[in-house]
């Protein structure tokens, strides 16, 4: 199956954004990072794995366990993604206050 | 600045919900969504002037708008269908943007009171596919992304 792997997709689901959350503060192993979840184990490994595919997270070895951390220049280019539809939304509702604040209901009604 | 608006976009989902809390009555902000010289304010902008064409608010009703720019060119033609349409509470409608890939989509507008002066308005729009959804979320990354270019090309003829 040929899964998109776009940062766009990956920060979407709340459990993902919760574990980038939970790396952003300190390096965490993947028993650390799914200890904080009352999801399966499995279902939390997938997620970090879609998570390191699309280079939110960096993988370091050391010794026998695997470090996650966060890679903060690709979480910058996500924040650059979603920003302009949502900056687009509110320039549109700041617009609609400002109208409506002016607002003057008509006589003849 | 903290934007007051937030978008909602789970993951594999065809859907997403923009949330808005507004200092103004929510009769006013109803207002704004249905009576056309409201909707053509806040739809226009320095470079395209919005009309709205047709606007039936009822259930059943259609309405249809039109945007063109300082040439007169249509820029943005888009029309739908109300199967809800409730004073100050609700609106739920269909929309498609004409010449566009974008396909139909379904749009569940709530309208709430939260005091005397403010309210909160919560848009729950539904897509043919979460591909398209996706396509919606990124176009104004696109087109900021092709006006820089733009931009920078204006700047660059200029240098010639």
């Amino acid at each position: 199956m040929n899964l998109r792997r776009d940062v766009f997709q990956a920060i979407a689901d709340p459990t993902r954004r919760a574990i980038l959350l939970l790396v952003a503060s300190q390096t965490m192993t993947a028993g650390a990072i799914a200890s904080n979840f009352n999801t399966a184990r499995p279902t939390v490994s997938k997620h970090i794995q879609i998570l390191t595919e699309c280079e939110l997270l960096h993988q370091e070895q050391s010794g026998r366990e695997i470090y996650y951390h966060l890679n903060p220049a690709k979480m910058k280019e996500i924040a650059a993604f979603i920003e302009p539809f949502r900056k687009m939304w509110d320039d549109r509702y700041n617009k609609l206050e400002t109208i409506m604040k002016k607002y003057t209901p008509k006589k003849n009604k | 600045m903290e934007l007051k608006t937030k978008i909602n976009a789970e993951d594999g989902k065809q859907e997403l919900t923009i949330t808005r809390e507004f200092d103004l009555p929510v009769e006013l902000v109803f207002k704004a969504h249905t009576e056309p010289e409201l909707i053509e304010q806040v739809m226009s902008n320095p470079y395209a002037t919005a009309k709205v064409l047709k606007f039936e608010g009822k259930k059943h009703g259609s309405y249809q708008q039109q945007s063109t720019d300082s040439k007169g060119n249509v820029v943005f033609k888009a029309n739908g269908t109300f199967h809800e349409f409730i004073l100050n509470k609700k609106i739920i409608r269909t929309f498609e943007m004409e010449n566009a890939p974008l396909g139909v989509q379904l749009e569940l507008i709530s309208f709430e009171k939260l005091t005397d002066n403010t309210s909160k308005l919560t848009t729950h729009i539904i897509y043919e596919s979460v591909a398209v959804r996706d396509q919606v979320l990124k176009m104004p990354f696109a087109q900021g992304l092709s006006m820089a270019h733009d931009r920078m090309q204006e700047i660059m003829n200029k240098l010639k």
